[in-house]
């Protein structure tokens, strides 16, 4: 009982998580730019929103603040990269380590509590009254819906391409007359807008800001990013590719609720996330027999840490079963461009 | 139409890598000329092509292309004036994005870009007639990826690209050569059908010597960042390989002997 109870606070915070890790996805994908930034930005999203709930302004309006600032620490990442010439890890570090201080004064300590403030949440569950857990999954799935067809529409328009295509290939995109400074900043200033949101959401669902709430926050949003594209298939269009990030940032959620639960220390769950994303980059490097052992590995690694057996093994069951339904409904909708490799000059 | 006075460049100025790319060029193109240049390895042809594209700034000298003084433009901006292929395959299209995203790109190169949608139904079927025009069936394959298409189809499509919206200039940097033989021969009769057909102005580097006679109204050739020959007209139609040759082995003092030119 204990575990669905903690399975459905994951799902709610994977919702809210989600946001955060779509802003890694227009980075890190679509840019092709490992941006840093967003450990600071998701931390800064939260203390803007919480610091303007404590001196009363509405939890809504304050998520605004909240993607500005955080668009403006992804723009300063964007400048000090493209106009200064900063190598992109390093702008983002830099940005990041700046973002530490700053929330901090932001906040005028190093955390504030929202106890006994009223919060998008609050607010709902006074019209409503359903659980916390409930309402921040209704919002966040909403807002994540929101957010799609935004992002959907956007990456359709002539600005989105231009942006798309210089993750792609930036002598091209240059060549045909846009700026890729620009288009980098518009990408970051994006990413990093989407994560403040998520930060700001997550820290109102929480009931508190903290300066270290972000720490972390890259390497958990590519974690969710691949866990979404092994699980649901790299594929389809693009709206189905921004669900499937939503989507394995839930299965992230979940897998790391359920460890827990089966026993594994909290600090150790770091070191469960660095694994499963070196192992994930390694999946379509390495030979298939060393997949599988790598696989096999993963799992009694897991086995090992929870001391459980049966359970490991049935989110490995439940995580084929969702892998193999996804990949059916793919199949169906999907044009098989494999078919049209055959021609060529 | 385009007029090049004294550029020069130097690259790692003042390092032990220090090299003098260009050592004051002076090139004046005359509309509707097709220029092909030659020259050895290092002679300083790419360079050109990408001093006038805005990839490297001057050191010296000025860049007027259709009475715009170019000199100190950004890359970006310059690129509405300009048609450019590369040499290498990939360089020219966006290998995720699919072919008519790819013409839509091309087809705004030179036009602000703003939030409307990204490419047109209209649009879609001025890109199927182009394409047909290719001859290598990309007019039925319009959502699939460029990363599909082989290399001799990607620089077909990259050369569409840089001609769907007229350029002043198109600059073809020895765009067959990652080519094989046959591609490659198939790719230069789409060059020049477009050349002919918009009447554009073009400088093309190309290192085989036969193609450089052939093709286009003038030939130049570089050595050492200058401009050492230049011909047109009759006096270029009647050129010989062996005269190319013989012109190149008097300025390189025999050098040539090793340039990979001998083998065209």
């Amino acid at each position: 009982m204990n575990i669905l109870l903690a399975i459905e606070g994951a799902i709610s915070q994977g919702v809210l998580w989600g946001l955060m890790t779509l802003g890694v996805y227009i980075t890190f994908k679509i840019l092709n730019f490992a941006d840093m930034t967003v450990d600071g930005s998701f931390a800064l999203g939260g203390a803007v929103s919480a610091i303007l709930i404590v001196k009363g302004m509405n939890p809504w309006l304050s998520l605004i603040p909240a993607i500005l600032t955080g668009m403006v620490a992804g723009g300063i990442t964007g400048i000090l990269h493209t106009k200064i010439k900063i190598p992109e890890i390093l702008a983002g570090i830099l940005t990041m380590i700046a973002l530490y201080s700053i929330n901090i004064r932001i906040m005028g300590q190093a955390n504030t509590s929202l106890l006994g403030e009223s919060t998008v949440i609050s607010i709902l569950n006074g019209m409503i009254g359903a659980s916390t857990n409930t309402l921040a999954l209704v919002i966040g799935v909403i807002v994540s819906i929101i957010v799609i067809a935004i992002l959907y529409w956007f990456f359709g328009t002539e600005v989105g391409s231009a942006l798309r295509a210089t993750g792609n290939n930036e002598y091209m995109v240059r060549a045909l007359g846009a700026n890729t400074d620009v288009m980098k900043i518009i990408g970051l200033m994006l990413g990093n807008g989407l994560v403040a949101l998520s930060g700001a959401f997550v820290a109102q669902s929480q009931g508190y800001a903290d300066v270290g709430m972000g720490q972390g926050t890259i390497v958990i949003g590519l974690a969710s990013i691949i866990i979404g594209e092994v699980v649901f298939g790299n594929r389809f269009n693009f709206a189905y590719k921004l669900a499937a990030v939503v989507g394995g940032s839930i299965i992230y959620r979940i897998i790391i609720a359920v460890v827990l639960q089966l026993g594994m220390k909290s600090t150790d769950l770091k070191l469960l996330t660095a694994i499963i994303v070196a192992f994930a980059l390694a999946m379509p490097v390495v030979s298939k027999k060393v997949r599988y052992t790598l696989c096999v590995l993963l799992v009694a690694f897991m086995i090992l840490v929870t001391k459980q057996i049966v359970p490991i093994l049935l989110i490995v069951l439940a995580l084929i079963i969702v892998k193999l339904i996804s990949s059916v409904i793919c199949k169906v909708f999907q044009k098989d461009e494999s078919k049209q490799e055959v021609k060529g000059a | 139409m385009l007029k090049i006075s004294g550029v020069t460049k130097t690259f790692n100025a003042g390092t032990i890598n220090e090299k003098k790319a260009l050592n004051g060029i002076d090139l004046h193109l005359k509309p509707k000329d097709f220029v092909t240049i030659i020259g050895g390895n290092g002679a300083g042809k790419s360079t050109m092509l990408n001093m006038i594209a805005g990839v490297y700034n001057c050191d010296t000298g000025s860049i007027v292309l259709s009475n715009e003084d170019i000199t100190k433009q950004p890359e970006h901006k310059r690129a509405k004036l300009l048609g450019r292929v590369f040499q290498d395959p990939m360089r020219g299209t966006a290998a995720d994005m699919e072919i008519e995203e790819n013409l839509a790109m091309a087809y705004r190169r030179g036009k602000v870009r703003g939030l409307s949608w990204g490419i047109t139904k209209e649009e879609k079927a001025l890109y199927v007639e182009k394409l047909k025009m290719l001859d290598l069936g990309l007019e039925n394959r319009m959502t699939s990826k460029v990363g599909l298409l082989s290399g001799g189809q990607r620089q077909a499509l990259t050369l569409l690209m840089a001609t769907l919206q007229k350029p002043q200039l198109l600059l073809l940097d020895e765009h067959t050569a990652a080519l094989d033989p046959k591609t490659a021969h198939k790719v230069l009769s789409i060059t020049e059908h477009i050349i002919n057909e918009q009447g554009l102005t073009a400088l093309m580097v190309t290192h085989n010597m036969k193609d450089a006679i052939r093709l286009g109204n003038r030939l130049i050739m570089m050595h050492e960042g200058r401009i050492i020959y230049d011909v047109e007209g009759e006096e270029k139609k009647n050129l010989k390989v062996e005269d190319l040759l013989k012109k190149f082995e008097t300025v390189s003092n025999g050098e040539f002997a090793n340039d990979r030119m001998l083998l065209a």
